[in-house]
């Protein structure tokens, strides 16, 4: 028995497929492959029993609540708007501040003044839960903030000094 | 300046890998390219670089081979200094120490030299042989390395919720110049400027054109595709990121789901990701993991202190010439062959 199964192992060699050979320096080999793993899976273990709650940006400010339905849009289309709102502002901040001009004509042809804080902020008053949604959510800290108030109500009251 | 067949089929075969996306991600296959090829290349990817892991561990290396490039441990009284102890270790610590130096800041490549006929005054019929030390090569890969690697680490940011500290932190650094917006990378810059640079040397040098085979062009363009896709993505063509973010947390978490309307330069971006994942084992990509399988280096340069015996040494048989001699002493004196020892009468 034990030579027929043998046997089989030396034709199994022989055939090149099967090479029972050690491995050397085992431990450090191992040590290796369980920090590839660990490299490759930190997302998975990291959001291991975390539910991501996909976000949601209200436009159910007062300000939109105002406007007749047909006139609910942005100065730009929606999808437009989600990918390219942070060029749109750059642009709107170079023409303000180097050019001078305060004028934007929309997709409407509505004539909009060129203002994060006075336009943009004027309908989009929830901060937290219009901008910060969708940033927080993909981890973005856009610089607008630094110089701007993203809650001017807030801000004016005195309550935001301490948060910031 | 000099374009091999090689060059121009890497060219194309990196072209080829954008149009396969554009065209199957453009017509709607998008669980194909969103969930169906990554996971596969990821999975080509980790079983394909523990196979080679496996293999290398199980070649045997039974001698002490390691590159001596300092001093060796000798008499006491030979002075050795740190950099010695460094480049000819003769014990593991040592050893790790020169991996290190090896693996975070690329110690051989700091080594390079350039070799130059030069004429000379004193013999003008012949030069003199100069060997400059150029760093280039080293500046290059140490740009292209570390850029990738920060570009990479804040790619954590798509497949984390909440995102970890380290990546906000690492962004802030990395956009600390504020140009444009969304803020301008610099490891992206560097990247892609590393890249040009590493192809424009096997490109402008004549001698490194030569020896540029397809599998060393073809990695950089892919790379290359890789960062100007991801620029692309970024800076110009813009895509939903949200909706990027809910593909990439389903792909992480094994929740796999396609989001509506995500532009298909970010399939392109993704299909050449996981082609070089599935690349990665089966080219010279896989330095990653064998760098640390690299005997002239991970190995204490310890032959003269300990003695080392291969493990598979057995007693060799031997048949000496007189042991043939005994055997056929007869047949030797008949045939009148000269004998050591004759026939004892």
């Amino acid at each position: 028995m034990v030579d027929k199964s043998n046997k089989v192992i030396n034709a199994l060699k022989e055939t090149g497929f099967f090479k029972p050979r050690k491995i050397y320096d085992g431990g450090k080999v191992i040590v290796g492959i369980i920090i590839l793993f660990a490299l490759v899976a930190f997302p998975l273990l990291y959001n291991m029993g975390k539910a991501a709650k996909v976000p949601d940006p209200k436009v159910n400010t007062p300000e939109i609540q105002k406007l007749p339905e047909k006139e609910r849009v942005c100065v730009e289309p929606k999808k437009y708007m989600t990918e390219n709102h942070m060029k749109l502002l750059n642009d709107w901040r170079d023409w303000v501040v180097r050019e001078g001009s305060r004028d934007y004509i929309g997709f409407t042809k509505k004539k909009y003044t060129m203002s994060l804080q006075n336009t943009c902020l004027e309908c989009h008053s929830n901060y937290d839960n219009f901008c910060n949604e969708c940033h927080k959510y993909a981890g973005i800290t856009p610089y607008c903030w630094s110089c701007h108030v993203e809650k001017p109500e807030e801000w004016a009251a005195g309550k935001l000094k301490e948060e910031k | 300046m000099g374009f091999n067949l090689a060059f121009y089929f890497s060219l194309f075969a990196v072209i080829a890998l954008v149009l396969v996306p554009l065209v199957g991600a453009g017509a709607g296959l998008h669980v194909i390219f969103g969930i169906v090829i990554p996971y596969l290349a990821g999975f080509t990817f980790l079983a394909g670089l523990i196979y080679r892991i496996v293999k290398w561990a199980r070649t045997p290396v039974p001698y002490r081979i390691p590159t001596t490039c300092g001093q060796n441990k000798s008499l006491p009284w030979i002075k050795r200094s740190l950099r010695d102890k460094l480049e000819n270790p003769e014990n593991t610590i040592y050893a790790i120490g020169r991996m290190a130096l090896e693996v975070l800041l690329f110690r051989s490549l700091f080594r390079n030299l350039r070799t130059e006929l030069r004429p000379w005054r004193e013999y003008p019929e012949g030069g003199r042989l100069i060997f400059w030390s150029t760093k280039w090569l080293w500046l290059g890969a140490i740009a292209f390395h570390y850029s990738f690697l920060t570009v990479l680490s804040r790619h954590l940011k798509f497949f984390t919720e909440p995102v970890p500290f380290f990546v906000p932190l690492l962004e802030s650094a990395d956009s600390f110049l504020q140009i444009y917006m969304p803020a301008v990378y610099m490891s992206g810059i560097a990247l892609l400027a590393a890249l040009i640079y590493l192809l424009g040397r096997r490109i402008v040098d004549p001698k490194l054109h030569y020896i540029s085979l397809a599998s060393d062009y073809f990695p950089l363009f892919l790379i290359l595709g890789i960062g100007i896709s991801g620029v692309l993505m970024r800076y110009f063509l813009k895509v939903d990121i949200v909706a990027v973010k809910e593909l990439a947390m389903g792909l992480a978490t094994f929740h796999p789901k396609v989001p509506e309307g995500i532009g298909v330069i970010f399939y392109i971006h993704l299909f050449l990701v996981s082609t070089l994942l599935a690349y990665f084992p089966f080219s010279k990509l896989v330095h990653m993991a064998g760098v640390f399988f690299s005997m002239t280096r991970n190995m204490a340069s310890n032959n003269r202190a300990i003695r080392h015996v291969n493990p598979w040494e057995y007693p060799v048989k031997v048949f000496s010439y007189m042991d043939q001699e005994d055997m056929y002493r007869k047949q030797m004196k008949t045939a009148g062959i000269p004998l050591e020892r004759d026939i004892e009468e």
